[in-house]
């Protein structure tokens, strides 16, 4: 616990607003943008050091079409994406692209997330470069698949989203990845995959 | 100081709180099943009552709720107001903590939750402030809600009949979205808990009527028949059969009391016309070609 005696009470806003201004921060390197296609941009998080990121299947969608991939880091670069891996039913997509010593983001639990907690969201809605929104956990449930066999688990969010921000990290206030921003239901609730959605499949890749 | 800036734990704690919140008021907050579609949310008021939107009922019976662990309950109908949006129902093997009533009202700026239990996969949250605490306001029929709150927080499809919480998971008021269209309102706890209270023990909220419609206008001194109040209300109509045409009130009649009591704004009025009023033969005072008068009127009720 913190020795209350440092805490000026008065100013818990701007101590909030500063540490969540610092995760920002840290975690904005760890944000791509990602064209594919015509279809505008997503976002995507880079998944390992050594060139691999996650998106949205839908975000790349184009490419199983033939269309090319880019991926546009935070510091200017950009580079052509190999599709790795996708799972069109969990809309999620794995890249590969040459580049090496990259920062990544950490993860979180997030099969211990709780309602009424709070994240926040990076990405690029209708294509404004890491815009960051922020909300609480507003729901936790689960989904049945397309092939209506399987369920998926999901997070909602009241996190304002828009497309663009599709791919992007989901983040809790320690900064770490809870979930990847994948939808928008009725208007205003945003639907995230759980990050160990994405581990349970690709937790070998994630160096 | 600048340690404690950086200190990644006061986020962390906010969150964490915000959290409790939801997990404290989750136990008495259950769903309700009154109508086709979307079920909607109830709070538990008292250990064997359930409070929740009047909307959300489309029937009286074959009311079930579902509880936190998952226990699926019949309800049966007490009472429901649909001025203010609020409806009872009687639980029995409810055997749940009724919720909290937050100590302090309602402030602008506030941090508040909305939850709800719209489905039975766990309660719903959305975060905002407290945008407004307006009243009185003016609703259908010519009844006015002496107060209620205004919030900027998404009430999801099903929240109706839930709880706008505090920091501390305390009710500060029950969500409406059926009073005002595009608002999220609550009805503040202190307004609520009363109507829910009257609502148990009778089934329904008495409101009296006169059978006037009226408009404030201002009294010079010269025509304010000897009295120092400076506004009345002009009556401009007065329904046939009504009590206010039983007892005697013509148009352009300047009402300046009820039983005693001054009015001086079209608000005035209705919150004189409640429960121990309502059937009532009141004194009713006018101005009338310069004179005042008192009639005698036998307070309807609809």
């Amino acid at each position: 616990m913190i020795a209350e005696a440092m805490l000026d009470q008065r100013e818990l806003p701007a101590v909030a607003s500063a540490r969540l201004a610092q995760l920002v921060d840290r975690a904005r390197p760890c944000v791509v943008q990602v064209r594919s296609g015509w279809r505008g941009a997503g976002a995507g998080i880079i998944w390992g050091t050594d060139g691999h990121i996650l998106t949205n299947y839908h975000v790349i969608a184009a490419s199983q079409r033939g269309a090319a991939t880019q991926v546009l880091l935070a510091d200017g670069r950009t580079f052509a994406a190999q599709v790795v891996d996708h799972n069109s039913a969990l809309d999620l997509a794995l890249l590969q692209i040459a580049a090496q010593d990259l920062p990544v983001l950490p993860i979180g639990d997030s099969t211990r997330l709780r309602v009424g907690e709070l994240v926040f969201a990076i990405g690029h809605p209708w294509g404004q470069t890491n815009i960051v929104t922020s909300g609480i956990v507003s729901g936790l449930g689960a989904i049945a698949l397309r092939d209506a066999r399987h369920q998926t688990p999901y997070i909602q969010s009241d996190v304002r989203l828009a497309p663009g921000n599709s791919g992007g990290p989901l983040l809790n206030v320690a900064g770490e990845v809870v979930g990847i921003n994948a939808m928008i239901a009725g208007g205003d609730l945003s639907v995230a995959i759980p990050i160990h959605v994405a581990l349970e499949r690709w937790n070998i890749i994630r160096k | 100081m600048d340690a404690t800036y950086s200190d990644p734990q006061l986020l962390s704690m906010l969150s964490n709180q915000m959290a409790d919140a939801v997990e404290r008021i989750g136990s008495a907050l259950v769903m309700v099943n009154g109508r086709q579609r979307q079920a909607a949310s109830g709070i538990v008021y008292a250990p064997d009552l359930v409070l929740t939107a009047d909307h959300v009922l489309e029937r009286e019976d074959n009311l079930t709720i579902q509880t936190h662990d998952e226990r699926v309950l019949a309800a049966q109908f007490v009472g429901r107001d649909p001025s203010t949006d609020l409806a009872v129902l009687r639980v029995n093997d409810l055997e749940l903590t009724p919720a909290a009533a937050a100590s302090d009202p309602a402030r602008v700026g506030q941090l508040i939750l909305v939850v709800g239990r719209p489905s039975s996969s766990g309660p719903m949250a959305s975060l905002g402030i407290v945008s407004a605490v307006g009243g009185p306001l003016r609703m259908r029929r010519g009844l006015l809600l002496e107060q209620y709150i205004r919030t900027d927080a998404i009430p999801y499809p099903g929240f109706s009949g839930g709880p706008l919480i505090d920091g501390r998971g305390a009710v500060l008021g029950i969500l409406t979205t059926g009073l005002i269209s595009g608002a999220t309102l609550a009805i503040p706890t202190p307004i609520a808990w009363r109507i829910a209270r009257t609502l148990a023990q009778q089934g329904f909220i008495k409101r009296g009527f006169l059978g006037v419609s009226s408009q404030p206008v201002h009294l010079p001194e010269t025509q304010r028949a000897g009295r120092a109040q400076e506004q009345g209300l002009l009556i401009i109509r007065v329904e046939p059969g009504s009590p206010a045409e039983a007892g005697g009130v013509f148009i352009g009649d300047i009402l300046v009391t009820l039983d005693g009591q001054p009015v001086t704004d079209t608000d005035d009025l209705q919150p004189l016309l409640m429960n121990e009023r309502v059937g009532k033969t009141v004194p009713v005072e006018v101005i009338r070609g310069g004179g005042l008068h008192t009639l005698h009127v036998t307070v309807g009720q609809r």
